[in-house]
């Protein structure tokens, strides 16, 4: 009976509540002051605003995904966001062994009837950022610096590029990726050798997608006294005065509005794009930047945007 | 003068990524030369540089991260030394062993002390890291086109411990071949039962060698995490222990063969990252893959054939047993 009672009574606590929700990090951590941390803020606004907290876990190993994705769906957490492209393999093994649980995969593409795939276009974001990086260069040369090699940072790259040429056609622009394995993410002193490399050629603006990488990217334009530009958070803060922007991935804005959606029951499975449209991808402006950052180049950056969500200028897309 | 130019500045990123592997590839050449394997090297640097930044980003001096930092390396050196040295234990394991449990470790502490995903907080104040010391007349010289920017650019602008490292090399030399120390060190690597027929302790020896292998890892991993970069980072080290070590018999166990091996693969990074992207005359861009493997490549292919024979210390992995 009593058994009975305590199932019946956490069952109206389930449905009252609605979701239980769990998020899976990737390598780097919630608190890498980039991608992973952008979640981690969507996350925080939804138990701020709801009251309901989510399991997390921080991957550091790659067979610990599918591990901890079954041991959440088991343990009944019914909403599972995975972050990060390398976990889309995870999701596509763990889904379909629980269809009652949703998932939610970011950077990745799962075609599964409980799988939401969330995607940005980081080249619209690249492509602001290439405007600004042309825009403020002394010498016309301005760099990139990727982390792993793979198409994701080529499409921020393939913006980049585009953008700075779309401000000056001559601009040169140079490119290193930091490695081909996931340890490029978290090499921190390589990150600053190639930025190093590109200021000796000349370059004056660099922007990293190289995630803890780029830590040691923008601490090199910082001793150089020259600009970087960041990526994915909003990284202006770190080195103030010396972090032009940053490339704006509204992480967070795709768990909250996945995690409220699922709340509501309004959640269903397939792909989004967020994009300049959907204020899903951006670029920064606040105290630290703002005397690097003039309003005439805002005012390019703003004119741009419109352009581009207009469909008047087309940002090339990386193709695999 | 554009291309004079791009030279000094690809010698001076030579000289700032051999750093780290000069000093840890000395250490593992004293520890090797005393008998005692030196694949701990990537440990006691990844430690060291968690110690160096975790102390820095605390105290604000970058001094007491030296400090902490060779602390760490010598505590971890010490743990080998009592495994291999005094339980004559397997010393391929317990190097290794010290290894994986430093990459553990250390995000785990650091998780648990800042909070940041295993990372220690950004070294941003100047007195937290090495900073690149310009040489007196540095920007006078600029001026003066040839030797002027070679001295401004390649000899002046590094980090103290650039110096240091530079510094060591033939110190290093001097104490393994020029004193009673290095003569009977050398001596415990090759044949330690002579050595210990004139009264000298093996065991000693090769404490005191593995130690200096901790020490100089040490100041490696510090200058990785407070002077090449600002802070720690889960793997930092990125393999370059295993790298120093290959510097080291590419060298064939001598310091300054070691040094140029360092050199040449700091070089070939160095390069490989100027390489990127640029189309070459003939072969056209060289695809990210290759030019991130050239160095490992290029390791291979000199031990495979160009150095000639490398002889290794003779007693080198077995443990020294008194009573056998």
């Amino acid at each position: 009976m009593r058994i009975i009672l305590l199932f019946l009574l956490s069952a109206a606590c389930a449905l009252a509540e609605g979701i239980k929700p769990a998020i899976v990090y990737d390598f780097g951590g919630k608190f890498d002051r980039s991608f992973n941390q952008s979640a981690s803020e969507g996350v925080a606004r939804f138990t701020r605003e709801t009251g309901i907290a989510f399991r997390d876990f921080e991957v550091t190993n790659a067979t610990q995904r599918v591990q901890v994705m079954r041991q959440f769906a088991r343990h009944g957490y019914n909403f599972i966001v995975a972050v990060g492209f390398s976990q889309a393999s995870a999701v596509e093994q763990v889904a379909p062994e629980f269809p009652d649980v949703r998932f939610v995969i970011i950077d990745g593409n799962v075609d599964l009837p409980n799988v939401e795939s969330v995607n940005f276009r980081e080249q619209e974001s690249s492509f602001l950022c290439g405007m600004a990086a042309a825009l403020s260069s002394k010498t016309g040369k301005i760099g990139f610096v990727g982390g792993m090699d793979i198409p994701l940072i080529r499409k921020f790259a393939l913006g980049y590029e585009a953008g700075a040429r779309h401000v000056n056609p001559k601009i040169e622009v140079f490119e290193n990726m930091t490695g081909s394995t996931p340890s490029a993410w978290n090499d921190p002193t390589r990150g600053a050798e190639l930025a190093k490399s590109q200021f000796g050629r000349g370059a004056d603006v660099v922007f990293h997608a190289a995630g803890g990488t780029g830590m040691g990217v923008m601490q090199a334009a910082q001793d150089a006294g020259l600009l970087s530009i960041g990526c994915d958070s909003n990284q202006d803060y770190i080195h103030p005065g010396s972090v032009l922007t940053s490339a704006l991935k509204r992480v967070d804005v795709a768990v909250y509005r996945a995690a409220t959606a699922a709340r509501n029951g309004s959640w269903v499975h397939g792909h989004v794009t967020f994009g300049l449209a959907e204020d899903g991808v951006g670029y920064s402006l606040d105290e630290y930047n703002r005397a690097i950052l003039t309003p005439a180049i805002e005012k390019r950056l703003e004119d741009a945007k419109r352009d581009i969500v207009a469909g008047r200028v087309a940002v090339p897309e990386y193709r695999e | 003068m554009e291309t004079y130019t791009l030279i000094i500045l690809l010698l001076a990123a030579t000289i700032r990524v051999a750093t780290p592997l000069v000093l840890a590839a000395l250490g593992g050449l004293f520890s090797e030369r005393a008998g005692v394997i030196a694949l701990g090297l990537e440990g006691m640097m990844l430690g060291a540089a968690f110690a160096s930044a975790a102390v820095a980003a605390v105290s604000g001096s970058a001094w007491l991260g030296l400090g902490a930092g060779m602390a760490a390396g010598v505590a971890l050196a010490l743990l080998i030394a009592v495994a291999c040295v005094t339980f004559r234990g397997n010393q391929v394991v317990a190097a290794m062993a010290v290894n994986i449990v430093v990459a553990g470790i250390c995000p785990m502490l650091g998780l648990a002390w800042f909070d940041l995903g295993g990372q220690t907080p950004q070294l941003s104040n100047p007195g937290q890291r090495f900073a690149e010391i310009i040489l007196p007349g540095a920007h006078a010289a600029r001026s003066v086109p040839v030797p002027g920017l070679l001295y401004a650019e390649l000899v002046s602008g590094h980090s103290l411990l650039v110096y240091l490292a530079a510094a060591i090399v033939p110190a290093g030399a001097w104490v393994l071949y020029r004193t009673r120390f290095g003569l009977r060190l050398r001596a415990v690597g090759e044949d330690p039962e002579a050595v210990e027929t004139a009264g000298i302790s093996v065991a000693a020896i090769r404490f005191q060698a593995v130690v200096i292998s901790g020490l100089l890892s040490g100041i490696a991993g510090t200058y990785l995490a407070t002077a090449a970069s600002s802070g720690f980072a889960r793997d930092m080290t990125a393999g370059k222990g295993y790298l120093a070590l290959a510097a080291m018999i590419f060298g064939k166990w001598r310091p300054f063969p070691t040094l140029g091996a360092c050199l040449l693969f700091a070089f070939t990074d160095a390069l490989a990252s100027r390489l990127e992207g640029v189309p070459l005359p003939v072969v056209g861009v060289i695809p990210v893959q290759f030019i991130v493997a050239l160095p490992y490549a290029l390791t291979v292919l000199l031990l495979a054939g160009f150095v000639g024979k490398a002889v290794a210390p003779k007693s080198i992995g077995v443990p020294y047993a008194k009573d056998k």
